[in-house]
Parts: C-alpha cells; structure tokens; sequence
C-alpha cells in the first residue's frame, strides 16, 4: 500500500477484532484511517468503550491490528519502540525507583553515559515542573505529581511521537486542569507529534489541533474530524471555545 | 507533610489477655501433672522440664550433648539445607515465572518431586548419605526449595503487564525486563518465600533427627522416648519451638530492612 512520508503517523482502514476466552469475538475498531502531520496534537475523543485506547495501542505497537495497517515515517509499526513515548492513565511508575530513577530508565536502557542521561533526566523533570523532588519515591507523590513523572520519563527518552491514554482520567478536577495547562505549555516548549486520548470534550478543545472524534459503542467507528482553530493559550470561557464545545457535544452522544 | 503522629493506647484488658494466656496455659499444665490426673510417667510438668533444662546445659549424659550442642548442631543443619534451598529454589522459580523454556524444562520435574512429603527421602538418604549431616541437609533442602519456586515462580507471574509493555515500549529487552522489572516486582514474594522456607526446613529439621542422628534437638527428643523420660521429650520440643521463633523473629527483622526500600 502507499503511503505519504508527509504524515508522521498514517493509521489506514485499521479495524481490530478481539478473541477472548478462545471463543467470544469483539469488535473494537472498524475502519479507521486517520493521519497525524508532524508536531502535530491531535485528540482522539471518544466515550468509554469506543475503542479509543485500542487505537493508541495499535499505533504503540502493543497491538497488531486485525485488518489495515499503521505508517510511522512512511515505515510499517510492526511492534513497540523507543520512537513512541507512552504514558499510561495509571501512571505505571516504578515503585522502587525515584523520580529520576523513573525519568532516566529510557536513555539508560538504550544504554547512554550516567552523566548525559542525569542531565536528560534533569532537563525534563525541570520541565514538568518537579525539581526537588528527585529523590522521592512515587508513593511520596500526588496523583498530579506522578503524571508529571510519567510525562517527563516519555519525554526523556526523546521520541518522535509522544502516546497519552486518558493521561489525567485519575485526576481531581482542578489538578486535571492545571496538568491540561501545563501539557499545552510544555508541549509548546518542546513541540513533539502528539496523540492524545481523552472522554473529555472540554479536554480536546484546550490542547488540540485536531479532534478526531469517535462513535460510542463498539465497535468504534469514525464519527467526526474537527479543527480547532483556536489561538494559544487558550481559554475555555473564549465564545469560540464554548460555540465549539457545543458543535461536538451536539454532533455526539457524548455528555459532560 | 501535614500528618502528625498520634499514639493510640491499646485497653488494659487487651493487653492483659495474652500473658494471663500464657501464665493460665503453664497454670494447668502444671496442676494437671502435680494432682496425678495425667501421670508423671506420660507427661513431665513445666518446673521438672525447667529443672532438666538447667542441668542439660553442664551435663552430657545419658544423651551424649550438652543443650548448646544438639542445638547448634540443628541450627547448623536447618540453615545449611536453608541456604542452599534459597540458592537453588529462588533463581529457578523466578527463570520458570519469566522464560517458558525453563517452565517447561523444570515445571513437570518439579510437580512430580513436590508431593512426595520430604521424610519419605530419608531411607535413600541414608544410603547415599549415612546419618550425618549432609544426609539432614539434603532432606532439609527438599522441603525448603519448594515454597521458594513456587512463590519466585509466582511472584514474578504476578508483575503488572503494563508495567512490561511500558518497559517494552522504551526498547527493553526480554533479559532487561526479567532483571529489571520482574526480580523487583517479586522481591516481597521472594521474601514471603524465605519465612515460608525457613518454617518448613525447621519442621522438616526434627523429622529428619528423629530417625537418622546422633546429636541434635530432635535427636534429644528420641532419647527422651527411648530412655523413657517425658520432662526430656519436653524440653526437646520446646527448644525446637523456641529456637524455631528465635529465627522466625530474626528473619522477620531482615526482611523488614531489606525491603523498606520498595514501599508500595
């Protein structure tokens, strides 16, 4: 199949099919194509089971779609990778490492010197805002707190396409939004292609280019692409905001 | 942080309980030997235990050891059997948890031998091994390596698989996240393992010195029967009971140290 090395990611008619329990079949995915331009946010919106998370673990290479397949650089993803950051809704720290025992794991396993992945390391725990808390160990941490670790070890290992799952889904909701308005500024100091899964609408407007949104209910479909032409930062009591907060709550079954 | 210690007081009556247990437990034992209702000749009472026990520490004879002897001796023994059970148990079950070749290479090996109670092995211990210690050792070391492949083997099978994927996610090989993310994750069932081991070698340790030995804790529980003397059958157990808390407690305190560094 072609496929354009303008795109970073080019997912094409990706469906997936789950055998569970060797009998029962679930459909998750139908016919999903989308692309993603480099430095580019793009939202995948969608209510629980649509799906959405499915999607981010097939371009991650944790899953292999059923049918259709996944380009990233014009290269078919054909399984995990360190050119694709991760970062998990539950966090998934390292109990017994400390915060930059967690944030230099990627260089240390792709093998970089001590002294340049502690100063990687350094760098991006600055950047998410934990300085001085190094040492700590994650049980030591907030909800918040650990999703900054978690942001800063994707970072760390310097990929070109960061992956985010419902990053703040654990959240309360004023953390949750505070880490919103620091993943839009990080994310503008050090612009990466990133994909961002999320249930919230507001969520998408704040921090995307793009909203893809998808159809609830298995198996998730393409329901709507939207743009957000939106200047940064952004606010979510602007008109325009809010005109298109309505557009996609409308066009969806979601509700807020 | 703004959480501040506060000391709770545990009821009087709580606290009371368990030595008024234990005074009431030695109370009726021995009121019960003292008033003939079990006689003397089936069961020795806590003060003549208490006399023996004090003599067997100067006195040899007639079971050819001081206390401090057959004790070291058994200590000796069970944490030999201990030690080489830990060495061996551990690295295979957390190789079975992780590489499906070693699951497959040892797993059916390991079922068919785990049934067979470890005292079974003490006729072919002794004629491979004569009754020293070595022979001990080895039967120490069967019934102390099973709970620790089953827990390493377990506790690495536990490790959270999104931990795994994240790992593979960031270009971890399989060695990396075996020794990286598994080993830690089971560490506490690794420790788990080692109470559990320990316990089971202590057991064992007296069945194995019931039959074949010539010094030893269980060994003195023998001539206690064979030289028809119950206060010597009962010091015997209660210092297999004793030191058997004594070890537990050590170990306890290891772990605890070892591990405060993966608090969850």
């Amino acid at each position: 199949m072609e496929t354009s090395q303008e795109y970073k990611i080019d997912c094409q008619h990706i469906s997936k099919t789950f055998v569970q329990k060797g009998t029962q079949r679930v459909h998750v995915l139908e016919d999903i194509s989308v692309n993603v331009k480099n430095n580019e946010f793009l939202v995948i919106l969608g209510p629980g089971q649509s799906g959405k998370s499915t999607l981010l673990r097939i371009i991650a290479g944790l899953e292999t779609p059923s049918e259709g397949n996944v380009y990233l650089d014009g290269k078919e993803v054909s399984g995990p990778g360190a050119d694709r950051g991760l970062v998990f809704q539950s966090y998934m720290l390292f109990p017994w490492k400390t915060v930059l025992g967690n944030v230099e794991l990627g260089p240390k396993l792709r093998g970089i010197s001590k002294n340049e992945r502690r100063e990687v390391a350094q760098h991006y725990i600055d950047l998410v805002g934990l300085k001085g808390f190094e040492n700590h160990y994650p049980h030591q941490l907030s909800g918040g707190m650990k999703q900054r670790v978690g942001i800063a070890r994707a970072y760390s290992n310097n990929p070109e396409l960061m992956l985010l799952d419902e990053p703040f889904g654990q959240l309360d909701a004023q953390t949750r939004y505070f880490m919103e308005k620091e993943t839009a500024r990080i994310w503008e100091t050090e612009k990466r292609t990133v994909l961002f899964v999320t249930n919230n609408i507001e969520e998408a407007i704040f921090l995307g280019d793009r909203i893809l949104s998808l159809q609830g209910k298995l198996p998730g479909r393409m329901h709507a692409m939207y743009e957000v032409h939106l200047p940064r930062p952004r606010e979510h009591t602007e008109m325009k905001f809010l005109e298109l907060r309505q557009k996609i709550t409308d066009a969806s079954e979601l509700t807020l | 942080m703004a959480y501040e210690t506060v000391k709770v007081d545990t009821p009087l009556v709580l606290r009371i309980l368990p030595v008024a247990s234990v005074v009431a437990f030695f109370g009726i034992w021995q009121g019960v030997v003292d008033f003939g209702i079990v006689p003397n000749t089936m069961l020795a009472s806590p003060t003549q235990v208490a006399v023996l026990f004090w003599e067997k520490l100067f006195v040899a004879d007639p079971d050819g050891a001081v206390l401090s002897v057959h004790a070291w001796v058994s200590i000796q023994e069970a944490f030999t059997g201990f030690f080489l059970s830990l060495l061996v148990g551990i690295p295979l079950g957390l190789m079975m948890g992780w590489f499906n070749v070693a699951e497959g290479l040892a797993r059916p090996i390991f079922e068919l031998i785990r049934p067979i109670p470890p005292v079974a092995w003490i006729p072919l211990t002794i004629f491979w091994f004569g009754i020293g210690i070595p022979g001990k050792v080895f039967i120490i070391w069967l019934s102390g390596i099973v709970p620790c492949v089953i827990n390493s083997y377990v506790g690495v099978r536990m490790t959270s698989p999104t931990l795994i994927q994240m790992a593979r996610t960031y270009g971890a090989t399989d060695w990396e996240i075996f020794k990286k993310i598994c080993i830690p994750s089971a560490l506490p069932m690794v420790f788990g393992a080692m109470t559990i081991s320990q316990a089971y070698c202590w057991t064992t340790l007296v069945g194995a010195e019931y039959l074949a030995a010539d010094q030893g804790l269980g060994y003195l529980i023998t001539m206690g029967r064979r030289l028809a003397s119950p206060p010597m059958v009962v010091l015997g157990m209660i210092c297999v009971g004793l030191t058997g808390v004594a070890i537990g407690i050590v170990i306890e305190r290891l772990e605890k140290k070892l591990l405060a560094g993966i608090r969850r």
